[in-house]
């Protein structure tokens, strides 16, 4: 089957790629990109393994289209880190024990991303239910929560750039 | 102590929280080619006819392989060699791989698959242990113990009826405790490839490269030597990566003979196809003691459910009946342990491989003698703690034990004392223990040689390399391995670079299973670095004119402990080591102490060392629904010692994680189609959304604390924390349902239905009891007599068993006291 | 990794594009995917394997919203505003409270990001026996709601929920469907031909095949919603998590009472009961008339209760379900009534 061709903004580059069209945006990022730090544990929107960020909103790139991604914005946690600095987030993650396996971290990451750049100052309950959709195993979640909130405060200073 | 003890962030983090880290599946060789495996539709039958003439036609397949590509069997243990990488004339469960297709893509591959005809002559399905106990006849493997059971265990630890005879009170009770699986993230993946000079590496998500590499040499029939085994960095493993694998065998036949990589990653339904979780069993379990809570004898039964293949099962027979004795006090005791096969995904090892079933029993048969004794549970059970630097009856030894200490703390932060049964109506809070490894004291295969190995290279730059065969899993052995060097030099963690997991760059560790790493491993590492600090002191010792026993390593440098300016850089250490000695290597290694047991099955249960610990949980139920909530777990661990805090928290907290799961809501059941319209037997859902894992919503809060006493066996003296943690969580949730609403609930998981059910039997003044009814009938073996060490005994069994166990058969309708 | 099958994708920009697409393909052949949260794990388990999917991202007019005068016009929803749209309309969660709380208990954040008030108004049927993997669906033989591949293998056409079954019993797993019934919701169908309104209620069958009277060539372009002025609503759902999980029970219900505290109007309506969202037509006729007190909660719950028909095929027992259901329609009504309920087994956001 021919290739199709599209243009997207990946981590703020601009990017042109071939692929599969059968391909869903995480095969795209992993296999076309060579973006391996998104990961997969279902491939079906059962797990949260593969979430980016896609014009800045948390999705599944498991059953997002690459097709349909022409002309989008997407973040990985490729994107997290600017001119060497590690995020905020990436730091207290590393720092407290957030991530076991890492695994699921980045898709972790992403959201919890997204979350800080809509709610600066969230909630336990919030980053609770902003996280709901990513599943961890390793953890119980407890020093996942910790590492976001310890990280309020320090994006902006930071970084605070959307992509 | 500078590293040791400081809560750090661990060596692999960085790599981890920027995506770096290369899990199997993100390996990515030029020419790769992509596997997919062809898994039985049937759950027994004869394969008549395997024809993949089509599936070879269809552009862009490479190669399809089936059974007869692999006459050699293997499996994890010695004694169980029954699994074929491809099927061989027989499927024993739905997802049993026939055939295997390598194609140019996954898409291409998956297509071919419905290419491929098999022909089935269908065998009578073993749905259930009742079923395998009922027929011997047609036996699902042509080995084990009689018909399809595949082990039957029966041992002895003094005079149990005698003991029984003579207490105040015998309690009696069944449970059950349903299957599980560990649902790692990472599903399954591996890549296999010829280097450029012929040799065979395969990249895997093993928690068991060594034991890989032992079963695809034996497997593929290829000398070790040309075989080289990665264990990538495990998505989390829980267990459930500890066996050799079918997909590893083909994907390295692949490989061979098509002389280019080829890579294969699992669907999460073929992950639950390889399964080797939490087998489901049925317990019984009599307990005698006196009236002060004293217990004075204990006769445990298990049957398990096995599922197709052997797996680890004999070894988590015997855990079913091992580890009662290391916690309280048993006098004499007695185990009676059965497994059977069935045509389900096999069981096998789950975080607490074996031990929570029974501990499950047991700690819920302990509240239920606290009521009955009108005894506070915490209080019976501090009456009861096993004394520290005891032999058990079954010839376990107990060294450090802070099990009391860990109840105290739990009792005190979770204000227990104010709190149980006075909570109001639908409110409760339960207490359990428990006890764990620190390592297996005997290895998979019978050697002597050590269990894990190090190797440090000194570079004249500072820099250190620790080369260790263990297994990242998550768990933070990278760290544990990196902290110990660092700490015995005196350097930062940051200068020592680790080299793990690589059959042909580290010397063997047997694996990252049985809670053994960090002990042994980290007394590995300690020995290693401790001869090296001996070399560089040596050679500092003579710049210095200061003698070695003065010098301290510490920051970075070599000093005298009593003229901190006279000493030299790290750096500078390692290069006159090296001017005076060559080049700087050394080794370490860790042999776990002799056990005390000596007849046949006393090789499961013993471990330098034990680590335990004590959960409270508290629960919310609506009675008018049955609806469980735990808002709140309070939990002790004896460490021993803490090598890095961050990372033992989260391994505690992982455990009461995974815990509450198993407690309320995760099962791996089966759907059998009514036996008159099919014989069909598959996994009821073999799915990430419906296989229930907590999500952040369900979370109970986690109180932690650990209880540190160094353990004279343990680096810097630390035991496990892996697995311990998870044990004393789910009869704790159970004892805490007993104590909101008055009902048993004698089995996992402890559902809304189950309460309800409960509840209703309460309200019509039956049993207020959830749970099974019965142990069913087994014929027993004659028990293995064994005679406790205050009788006497040496470890080994009576030669002539002549005093039989009594209750050998057990009528199935005696066995419920209540 | 699981695989798509190979398909076209066309991305029309307007609705008239999208069904002239969809009318120039034999039914069956083209695909509508809004936000891929339902279709595109169907088609990677092979349940549906269409040769072109008709993707709606890039259609401005379905993610339209006219709030009108509260009192008089109601509110009328674009089918492609995605949950997260929903439950960010602040209008939605005053006046239609029963759908915001749907909308927002939908699977998870990262679902309804990308999910669809359309798509999850047309979300196909569920059932333990069909939301498998080709090769498991093949172990059973199939059943009745067969996809392709299995007719060509004259699979058995057989309902393994209840063999004697003369219909698929795969259960309506919607949240804002029941929501949306009981706040009068009505939709809009287009196709090549035409646009048609019709309440929500006509849009559903119970066949867990045919659950949509939707033709193949239809799209749903948008939600109408009647002003709800002194009007009570509620979502009550059921489910083993805090997220992910479909609804195995749920209750909508919304109540308007007058000054003197009776109920003048009222509709329960009750989700993953059956193959399509239950209108509880005599629960809800029970109590107009009377206060909301305990005795007439009591009566509606029996009511409502009795067209439930849980079966075993999906989490939790069917027994359970059933019984949980009267629970469940007592306590939306309590809440109601103004009771504060804790909601044991859910999160309200």
């Amino acid at each position: 089957m021919t290739h199709v061709h599209v243009a997207l903004t990946v981590n703020g580059e601009p990017t042109e790629v071939a692929f599969a069209p059968y391909k869903t945006l995480l095969e795209v990022l992993r296999e076309d990109l060579n973006l391996c730090g998104t990961k997969h544990g279902c491939e079906l929107g059962e797990c949260g393994a593969c979430a980016v960020l896609l014009d800045g909103t948390p999705v599944l790139s498991c059953l997002v289209l690459g097709v349909a991604c022409d002309g989008a914005a997407v973040t990985t946690v490729e994107g997290l880190a600017r001119d060497g600095r590690l995020h905020p987030l990436q730091d207290t993650f590393a720092d407290l024990g957030a991530a076991q396996c890492g695994y699921c971290t980045p898709g972790f990451l992403v959201t919890a991303k997204a979350l800080l750049d809509e709610h600066p100052q969230p909630t336990r309950e919030q980053i609770k239910e902003a996280l709901s959709g990513n599943l961890c195993r390793c953890t119980g979640y407890q020093q996942i929560f910790e590492a976001v909130e310890a990280a309020i405060g320090r994006t902006s200073q930071a970084q605070g750039h959307r992509s | 102590m500078n590293t040791i003890g400081t809560p750090r962030r661990r060596v692999d983090a960085r790599a981890k929280v920027t995506g770096q880290t290369r899990f199997a599946d993100d390996l990515m060789l030029p020419r790769m080619l992509h596997c997919k495996l062809l898994r039985s539709t049937v759950p027994h039958a004869r394969i008549v006819r395997v024809d993949a003439t089509r599936a070879q036609r269809r552009p862009g397949v490479h190669l399809v392989l089936t059974g007869d590509d692999f006459p050699i069997p293997y499996g994890i243990l010695p004694v169980s060699q029954d699994e074929h990488a491809l099927a061989r004339g027989r499927v024993r469960f739905v997802g049993d791989p026939v055939a295997a297709v390598i194609a140019r893509d996954e898409l291409t591959a998956f297509e071919a698959l419905d290419l491929i005809d098999v022909e089935y002559e269908p065998l009578r399905t073993f749905a259930s242990p009742e079923e395998s106990l009922a027929h011997d006849e047609p036996r699902i493997h042509d080995y084990g113990d009689r018909g399809n059971i595949h082990k039957l265990v029966s041992l002895s630890f003094g005079d149990v009826d005698a003991a029984f005879a003579a207490s105040d009170r015998v309690f009696d009770d069944v449970f059950f405790y349903q299957g599980n699986t560990h649902l790692p993230i990472e599903q399954h993946a591996a890549v296999a490839a010829r280097d450029p000079d012929g040799k065979l590496t395969l990249w895997s998500s093993t928690q068991t490269p060594h034991y890989v590499h032992r079963a695809l040499a034996r497997a593929l029939d290829i000398p070790p030597a040309q075989v080289r085994v990665v264990a990538t960095p495990n998505g989390g493993g829980f267990g459930g990566k500890s066996d050799p694998f079918n997909h590893e065998i083909v994907v390295a036949k692949a490989a061979l003979v098509l002389d280019r990589p080829v890579k294969i990653c699992l669907t999460r339904e073929e992950v639950f196809y390889c399964h080797r979780g939490r087998h489901p069993v049925v317990m019984r379990l009599r307990t005698g003691v006196r009236n002060d809570g004293t217990i004075t004898g204990m006769h445990v039964q298990t049957l398990l459910d096995g599922g197709a293949y052997g797996s680890y099962g004999v070894a988590s027979t015997f855990y079913t009946g091992a580890l009662q004795t290391v916690t309280y006090h048993i006098p004499a005791y007695a185990f009676q342990g059965c497994r059977v096969f069935t045509n389900k995904p096999p069981c096998g090892p789950k975080r607490g491989h074996g031990t929570p079933q029974t501990r499950f029993g047991q700690e819920i048969q302990l509240d239920k003698i606290a009521e009955a004794l009108k005894l506070d549970p915490a209080d019976l059970r501090l009456r009861i703690v096993e004394r520290p630097d005891t032999l058990t009856a079954n010839y376990l030894r107990v060294g450090t034990i802070g099990l009391a200490e860990c109840i105290r703390r739990v009792t005190t932060a979770s204000d227990w004392g104010t709190r149980f049964r006075r909570l109001p109506a639908g409110r409760g809070i339960g207490l359990a223990c428990s006890s764990y490894l620190s390592g297996a004291g005997l290895p998979i295969y019978w050697n002597d040689m050590p269990h894990s190995g190090v190797q440090l290279k000194l570079d004249r730059s500072g820099g250190v390399t620790a080369f260790c065969g263990a297994t990242e899993i998550g768990q933070g052995s990278d760290d544990v391995l990196v902290g110990c060097v660092a700490e015995v030099l005196g350097i930062d963690p940051s200068d020592v670079r680790a080299v793990t997991g690589d059959t042909d760059l580290t010397p063997v560790d047997l694996g990252s299973y049985s809670s053994r790493v960090t002990l042994m491993m980290g007394n590995a590492a300690i020995q290693a670095a401790e001869r090296a600090r001996d070399l560089l002191a040596d050679a500092v010792s003579r710049k210095l004119g200061v003698p070695t026993d003065r010098l301290v390593f510490a920051g970075r440098r070599v000093f005298d402990t009593e003229n901190a300016d006279a000493g030299v850089a790290f750096a500078e250490a390692v290069q006159l080591a090296e001017a005076a000695f060559g080049t700087i290597g050394t080794v370490g290694s860790y042999t776990p102490p002799r056990s005390a047991a000596r007849f046949k099955g006393g090789g499961v249960g013993p471990s330098p060392t034990y680590s335990y610990s004590a959960a409270v949980v508290e629960v919310e139920i609506d009675p008018a629904t049955g609806w469980i909530r735990v808002p709140k777990v309070w939990i002790a661990h004896d460490i021993g010692r803490a090598l890095n805090p961050t990372l033992v928290r989260g391994q505690v907290e992982g455990s009461v994680y995974m815990a509450i799961g198993e407690a309320l809501m995760e099962e791996q059941t089966f759907r059998r189609l009514r036996p008159r319209l099919s014989d069909a037997l598959v996994h009821k859902f073999p799915s990430m959304l419906e296989y229930k894992s907590p999500t952040t919503l369900d979370m109970p809060e986690v109180w932690t604390e650990l209880v540190e006493h160094p353990d004279p066996n343990g680096p810097f003296g630390a035991k496990e924390v892996g697995q311990g943690p998870l044990l004393p969580v789910m009869p704790a949730v159970a004892n805490a349902v007993y104590d909101a609403i008055g009902v048993r609930i004698d089995e996992v998981p402890i559902t809304p239905e189950k309460i309800l059910k409960a509840l209703d039997a309460k309200s019509a003044g039956r049993p207020a009891r959830y749970g099974p009814a019965a142990f069913p009938a087994i014929d027993w073996p004659e028990a293995l007599q064994v005679p406790p060490p205050w009788e006497g005994g040496d470890g080994r069994a009576h030669p002539s068993p002549d005093r039989p166990l009594a209750s050998r058969h057990v009528p199935a309708t005696e066995a419920v006291r209540r | 990794m699981m695989r798509l099958p190979e398909f076209r994708f066309v991305a029309p920009r307007s609705i008239e594009e999208a069904v002239d697409t969809l009318a120039s393909h034999p039914p069956g052949e083209a695909m509508i995917v809004a936000g891929g949260t339902d279709l595109l794990p169907n088609m990677k388990r092979r349940q549906q394997t269409p040769r072109t999917l008709v993707g709606l991202a890039r259609i401005a007019a379905l993610r339209a919203v006219a709030n009108g005068d509260a009192a008089t016009a109601g509110v009328t929803l674009g089918a492609g505003l995605t949950l997260t749209d929903i439950v960010r309309d602040r209008h939605i969660a005053e006046h239609y409270t029963a759908l915001w709380q749907a909308a927002s208990q939908v699977a998870t954040p990262h679902l309804r990001n990308m999910g669809t008030l359309g798509g999850n108004i047309c979300l196909d049927t569920r059932c333990n026996y069909y939301d498998q993997n080709y090769e498991w669906r093949k172990a059973i033989d199939f059943c009745m709601k067969r996809d392709d591949r299995a007719v060509d293998r004259g699979a058995t056409q057989v309902c393994w929920v209840a063999t004697s079954s003369p219909r698929c019993l795969a259960v309506s797993s919607t949240d804002t469907a029941p929501a949306l019934m009981s706040l009068g919701a009505e939709v809009t169908l287009a196709s090549a031909a035409g646009k048609r309104r019709l309440p929500l209620d006509d849009l559903y069958r119970n066949d867990g095949i045919h659950y949509l009277t939707r033709r193949p060539d239809e799209l749903v372009t948008e939600v109408r919603l009647p002003p709800r002025i002194g009007w009570r609503s509620t979502y009550w759902k059921l489910r083993r998590r805090g997220s992910f999980d479909f609804p195995v029970l749920s209750v909508a219900a919304a109540v308007r009472t007058g000054a003197d505290g009776a109920v003048e109007d009222a509709r329960i309506v009750l989700g993953a009961v059956a193959s399509r969202p239950i209108v509880a037509a005599a629960a809800s006729a029970s109590l107009v008339g009377g206060p909301l007190d305990d005795d007439a909660i009591a009566r509606a719950a029996e009511l409502a209760a009795q067209p439930a028909r849980p079966m075993d095929n999906t989490d939790f027992t069917l027994v359970w379900r059933k019984r949980v259901t009267r629970a469940y329609v007592t306590s939306a009504l309590r809440e109601l009534r103004g009771d504060r309920m804790a909601r044991a087994a859910q999160v309200v956001r």
